[in-house]
């Protein structure tokens, strides 16, 4: 039996968003769309996270922070990247200090579009990212036998 | 009261489950072998109150894993598990003469440290111990990490301390925190069904009644209030076993 | 010549030996003999006359007499002395009126007074006995190891070794006269001995603050001094005996229990007790070896089993209860203070005071169970503590600090060292070890004999005690990645007597069966009838036994855990991008800052400001209350 389907806890990490897609993500937690139905916890604390879920784009300052954050989580894990700018960099891409996206620095694997994205569009990327983390942890499984 | 689905009642088994099947991570190799101990002595505990045996003794068998705990979150050295760790000391600090005067409570029934005769007295320990029962309720809300005593760790997020102790625990290792202090439940429920069990065979079903009704209050109470100062904390818990068990005890050692 | 005899006269013939040599290699050999010869003597008495137990009385008790009166009369002079040099006027009063007093009585009183066993050797002197023997030699082992370390690191300090090891000598030879003796006034000899010794040895590095802290040692052990000798001429006139067991077996009436009054605040000086703690605090100025030796392992233990000696007399009195107050109060405060002291000396000290303050409420209560419990955290705490000093001492060695806060790295540091720390520790306050045994019966026995205040008092106590030490441990354990600490070898002279007290604190919890069966019950059986049996039943010592045998086994069982299961090591998590190095984190605009980790001491609601003075002012009406009642039984 598989269990991180059910009890994915993630970790939100603020890159350098305009705040527009963190406050959608809070939305997801409050009664209206109500995440902890599926046993979601916001953690923010990396060693119990399973999902790393990444707004805003990665600039200098911000590099060092997630490839740390994503390294002090335990596998299986799965990073989501929710707005434009954590898919690409969106409007900021051009910026002397911005990278572009989450992808620059460590694996995604759930792209989020939408500037902001909206709650159900987030949603629909976390349960996403429970197949993938199913996926994995059943590789890792037959990795250990 | 908020009209939403929210978690299933299942999710801490979920939960557990879960963290069985992740990879365990640490931060030096010290820090995990606290908290394999502290479940042991736990468990230890547990038998020894199941088997009827002395309340005292269970209780410093419990002390112990506890301590194994606190000194867990010293061991990584990170600075939220400290921080976590000298409040759950506090905590233990703040709650630890209740719990001694209530085992000292209950050994006025039948001259008898051990629970089954305990359990086995002519009448209820709550009819001459109603000072230390209530004194009991209120440090219940320690045991069971509920609000607004949930000082040290919850599994709230975004607090100031992230995750007190468990901070640098993952995997396996968070998973026997969580099942140690399923452990700890039950002993501390089980206190409070010493005081309604007696001779009469009912009797145990009201206990068991009683148990749930508590476990249900404190859910109330995890809900209602918001965390507190730990100066509250510490002085709250004090005072209250100052007054209702001290006085409890003072009066029943007068007749007894 | 007696084999007691001999074994309380070795340690004035190895001072004298010690003071003349001035070589350091040769005293140091000197030294190790005289400690290994005390402690086969030690052991060889104890086997010896275990059984059976002896009394003596010696035939020329007037040369004997004589001898100690004008030692007595050389020391007052002295005191004087100093204390006039000093301007410390007090010191001379107490010394002056003391010996005056003294004198009188021996000359006009004295000569109708036969006694008839001058040293009595029982199972409670066995005892005494082992750990003065046991402990001190051990003690003096470590020290040779010890002080050549200190001068090397204290070079500003005059180097007095010999003068060092002279009085630990004779500060053992006072302690067995004090423990032997049932001559009263042999008894007041070594009593005041063994304050001129601490007083010595506090004084030891002559800087400001440790002559003033000696002065104060020596003038509240001198006050207690002159109780004792009140009490000793209060008995010898009235009851026309100068026998402590012809004390203890008289009747508890008002007549005996306004000198038995007086031998406990004598005692209550000794033992540090509240509100005359004051000394023993002062006195971690000196090396640490004597405080291991005197502050905390024997001679502020002569005062509680004088207690222990005195406790029939005590037992459902009011004076009884006077003192049971007194202990519980002290016992309570002062493990409150140690909450708020991060100097391990100071935290050792208050929990000595407060540990003391229990034994004194057992011996207080004086029933059967009570006694049990005060003997066997005599026992326990004097091998525990010692073993807390020494590694203490050699932590100050190791990492140039005895904070606790520093601490941290001495995981890096010694592995070793601090796990006998850490031993240490738990045989001071964790459950299957012998301070909670003890601690669990003594809350067994005051229920028993209806004190639920002091039960009450043991509650709160024991928590914040769990307190101190337990974050203390945390310190130990905490396993600090800390860069700048020097790397230093443990030397083979502090480490042996070391590991030898670990072993005995973790065997001592092992036998602690076999003691009651052997020392407890018997000695008890003698006073109670022969009714006594151990407070706790098989059942419960079988569990502890378990429990200990758990703490043993568990560590070991985990080492083949550790090697399969080998795990990813990621840095901890600090909110802020941890440099790598554990220590540091990048802050705002990329700064790199310093993690700092602090224990609490919450000063505002444990701290000794707040604290010391009313409970100084607590205990003294306690005492007060104690004569009051006297008088008031007097005047009735």
């Amino acid at each position: 039996m598989n269990f991180s389907k059910k009890s994915p806890w993630i970790l939100h990490y603020d890159g350098s968003s305009c705040n527009g897609c963190d406050i959608e993500v809070l939305a997801c937690l409050t009664p209206l769309y109500d995440v902890e139905r599926f046993g979601v916890i916001n953690t923010g604390n990396p060693k119990h996270a399973d999902i790393l879920l990444i707004t805003g784009s990665i600039n200098e300052q911000n590099k060092s922070v997630v490839k740390q954050l994503y390294e002090q989580m335990a596998d299986p894990k799965v990073v989501v990247a929710v707005g434009i700018c954590a898919a690409t960099g969106g409007i900021f891409s051009e910026c002397y200090n911005v990278l572009g996206g989450v992808d620059r620095i460590i694996p995604v694997d759930v792209y989020v579009p939408g500037c902001a994205a909206r709650p159900e569009a987030i949603i629909d990327g976390v349960v996403k990212a429970l197949d993938m983390l199913e996926e994995r942890q059943k590789y890792a499984r037959k990795k250990d036998k | 009261m908020q009209g939403r689905k929210g978690p299933s009642v299942l999710q801490p088994f979920y939960d557990v489950l879960k963290l069985f099947q992740k990879e365990s991570i640490e931060v030096n190799t010290m820090h995990r072998f606290f908290v394999y101990i502290s479940l042991i002595f736990v468990i230890f505990t547990t038998i020894i109150m199941l088997l009827g045996g002395d309340i005292l003794l269970a209780l410093f068998a419990l002390t112990l894993g506890s301590i194994f705990f606190v000194l867990g979150g010293y061991a990584s050295n990170s600075p939220y598990s400290t921080i976590g760790s000298e409040r759950e000391l506090l905590q233990m600090m703040a709650f630890e003469p209740m719990i001694l005067l209530t085992a000292i409570g209950l050994y006025y029934g039948d001259k008898s440290f051990f629970i089954k005769d305990i359990i086995a007295a002519k009448i209820p320990s709550i009819v001459y111990l109603p000072g230390v029962f209530l004194g009991l309720i209120y440090i219940l809300t320690f045991k069971l990490r509920k609000s607004p005593f949930d000082l040290s760790m919850s599994h709230h997020g975004h607090q100031e301390i992230v995750q007190g102790i468990t901070t640098e625990y993952s995997g396996k290792d968070l998973a026997i925190i969580q099942i140690t202090h399923w452990y700890e439940t039950i002993i501390t429920l089980t206190l409070v069904y010493l005081f309604f069990a007696f001779k009469s065979p009912v009797s145990h079903v009201i206990a068991i009644l009683a148990c749930i009704i508590a476990y249900l209050l404190e859910i109330v109470i995890d809900n209602a209030f918001a965390r507190a100062k730990w100066q509250f904390a510490l002085k709250s818990t004090w005072v209250i076993t100052g007054v209702l068990a001290s006085v409890n005890l003072i009066i029943l050692s007068f007749f007894r | 010549m007696n084999a007691i005899s001999i074994l309380v006269l070795f340690p004035v013939l190895a001072s004298a030996a010690v003071l003349s040599v001035r070589k350091d290699a040769v005293r140091n050999i000197i030294v190790r003999i005289c400690a290994i010869v005390t402690g086969i003597l030690t052991l060889f008495v104890v086997c010896r006359y275990f059984k059976d137990g002896i009394s003596l009385s010696f035939a020329n008790k007037n040369i004997i007499d004589t001898v100690i009166a004008s030692v007595e009369v050389l020391i007052a002079a002295y005191i004087i002395f100093i204390g006039i040099k000093n301007k410390k006027y007090i010191v001379s009063v107490f010394a002056s009126v003391q010996t005056a007093l003294v004198l009188w009585f021996e000359f006009t009183h004295k000569h109708g007074i036969y006694i008839h066993s001058d040293i009595v050797f029982d199972r409670l002197s066995a005892v005494m006995v082992l750990i003065v023997g046991g402990i001190g030699s051990l003690i003096l082992i470590y020290t040779v190891g010890y002080m050549k370390w200190y001068h090397i690191h204290h070079e500003e300090y005059k180097e007095r070794k010999s003068f060092f090891f002279s009085v630990i000598f004779l500060f053992l030879f006072a302690m067995f006269g004090l423990i032997l003796s049932n001559n009263l006034i042999w008894m007041y000899f070594c009593w005041e001995l063994t304050s001129i010794c601490s007083y010595l040895l506090i004084g030891y590095t002559k800087t400001t603050q440790a002559v003033n802290n000696s002065f104060r040692a020596l003038a509240i052990n001198l006050g207690g001094g002159l109780a004792f000798a009140a009490a000793m001429v209060y008995i010898g006139t009235n009851f026309k005996t100068l026998e402590l067991s012809e004390l203890t077996a008289m009747r508890p009436e008002l007549a005996v229990l306004i000198p038995v009054f007086l031998l406990c605040i004598a005692a209550l000086t000794k033992s540090a007790q509240m509100p005359f703690s004051s000394w023993l605090l002062g006195a971690m100025v000196a090396p640490t070896p004597s405080s291991a030796l005197l502050h905390s392992a024997t001679m502020v233990k002569a005062g509680v089993y004088f207690l222990i000696r005195l406790a029939p007399l005590l037992a459902g009195t009011s004076i009884g209860k006077v003192i049971t107050l007194l202990g519980a109060v002290t016992f309570l405060i002062s493990s409150i203070i140690a909450i708020s002291k991060s100097d391990a000396k100071k935290i050792l000290a208050y929990s000595t005071i407060s540990n003391l303050g229990l034994i004194v409420t057992c011996s207080g209560i004086g029933s059967q169970e009570s006694l049990w419990a005060a003997i066997l955290l005599l026992i326990f705490h004097s091998i525990s503590k010692s073993l807390l000093f020494l590694t203490c001492g050699s932590v100050e060695h190791q990492i140039g600090s005895r904070n606790v806060e520093d601490m941290d790295i001495l995981l890096k540091v010694s592995r070793r060292l601090s796990g006998y720390m850490i031993v240490g520790i738990a045989g001071m306050f964790l459950a299957p070890f012998g301070m909670l045994i003890s601690k669990w019966v003594a809350m067994k026995a005051f229920i028993d004999s209806k004190n639920i205040l002091t039960v009450i008092i043991l509650g709160y106590g024991s928590a914040t005690t769990l307190f101190y030490w337990t974050k203390w441990m945390g310190k130990l354990v905490s396993n600090a990645n800390r860069k700048d600490h020097v790397k230093h070898t443990f030397h083979i002279d502090e480490e042996i007597p070391i590991f030898i007290h670990a072993v005995l604190v973790v065997l001592s919890c092992f036998t602690f069966p076999l003691i009651s069966r052997f020392v407890l019950v018997p000695y008890l059986s003698g006073l109670f009838g022969p009714t006594v049996s151990m407070p706790i039943g098989t059942s419960d010592v079988n569990i502890m036994l378990i429990m200990l045998s758990m703490l043993l086994i568990l560590p070991i069982s985990f080492i083949p855990i550790y090697k399969n299961d080998r795990r990813r090591i990621v840095p901890v998590y600090m909110a802020g991008e941890n440099t790598g190095d554990n220590e540091s984190f990048y802050g705002a605009l990329h700064a790199k800052r310093k993690v700092k980790l602090h224990n609490w001491y919450m000063e505002d609601f444990f701290g000794v400001k707040k604290l010391a003075f009313w409970s100084n002012v607590l205990c003294s009406v306690i005492i007060l209350a104690g004569v009051l009642v006297l008088i008031g039984g007097i005047t009735k």
